[in-house]
């Protein structure tokens, strides 16, 4: 596939592909937006590399995602921006289903912190190395991962505590 | 001067029932538990326009305590309930609660595992609201139905 990369993203993906070559899979483009995917065993490296050298200062965003297939069952995908160079990336990484784990990208952008912990209580995701590993949304006790396609639209029925309605005999 | 004026001489008999479902029903100060849009029409129920103060409920109370009818405008997730139903404990008996919307009454739209399935799995509701959200002549509705149940309520108890 041709790519039509500006020459700010080509300085990127060219920089990526000989700095981190045996990390790096592969380079594609979809709705005028460019995809970086890497090993996630240097995903730590290569953020810290695209915000230091790259510019890349500004972490959008993090989505999790279930792929449902039978092997590298997660993505994360990263949302980077360069205020100076206008640009956007998206880095994507793929873990197995069996005990995904990643380590935390808090150390390069501090704004990881929630949008991990959000990966987290959705898809099971663990993060190495987070200040603040915890649940985002759901009840601490919660013992499921709503957005794993597993999981049932209405949830698990008693999954999660009503208040009681006789509070008198407590 | 005041009422004495029109009164004459005479004197007035009734019910202590009566006059306490009088005084009871035309003072329902809500206790407005806003969680999402249907808490603008509330708004709007309690402004001028409407004027809940047509029926002696314009103090909406922010405080439990000083409330006798809990609006519940808006969908109800597991966590906040807890938050809602300690509330609900909270305010002194007799209390009336409204489920303002189809979220509130049913769940709504939010068909998933992060919200109560219609407010009444943990709260004794009186009067639901259908609508998405309800207009504020709806919720007013709700109101005199809230006012006429008041009014036909047994509310003292005789030791016979």
């Amino acid at each position: 596939m041709d790519l039509e990369l500006s020459d700010s993203l080509k300085k990127v993906v060219d920089g990526l592909s000989s700095d981190f070559s045996d990390k790096f899979i592969e380079v594609y483009q979809s709705s005028g937006d460019t995809f970086v995917r890497v090993e996630a065993d240097a995903i730590v490296q290569i953020c810290r590399y695209l915000k230091n050298e790259q510019h890349f200062i500004y972490l959008t965003d993090m989505l999790g995602t279930d792929r449902f297939t039978s092997e590298e069952r997660f993505e994360i995908i990263y949302n980077l921006v360069s205020l100076r160079d206008r640009e956007h990336l998206f880095v994507k990484v793929r873990l197995p289903e069996e005990d995904p784990t990643i380590q935390s990208i808090t150390d390069v952008w501090k704004s990881a912190t929630w949008l991990e912990r959000e990966i987290f209580d959705m898809f099971g995701v663990k993060f190495e190395n987070h200040p603040d590993f915890r649940r985002m949304y759901m009840p601490e006790d919660f013992d499921y991962y709503p957005l794993r396609k597993e999981f049932p639209l209405l949830g698990i029925p008693g999954s999660i505590e009503l208040p009681s309605t006789t509070p008198d005999t407590e | 001067m005041g009422i004495e004026s029109s009164l004459g001489d005479g004197y007035l008999t009734t019910k202590i029932d009566a006059l306490t479902n009088w005084a009871r029903s035309n003072a329902a100060w809500p206790m407005p538990m806003g969680l999402a849009c249907c808490a603008i029409e509330m708004m709007a129920f309690a402004g001028p326009k409407y004027d809940a103060a047509r029926f002696g409920s314009e103090v909406m109370r922010f405080s439990p305590r000083q409330s006798d009818v809990m609006i519940v405008a808006g969908w109800v997730n597991y966590k906040m309930s807890h938050a809602i139903r300690r509330i609900w404990d909270q305010m002194p008996d007799p209390k009336w609660c409204i489920a303002m919307g189809a979220c509130a009454s049913t769940g709504g739209m939010h068909r998933c595992y992060g919200v109560v399935q219609g407010c009444d799995n943990f709260l004794p509701v009186d009067a639901y609201v259908s609508g998405c959200p309800p207009r504020p002549d709806a919720l007013l509705h709700a109101l005199m139905k809230i006012q006429d149940k008041i009014r036909t309520e047994h509310s003292v108890k005789l030791d016979t």
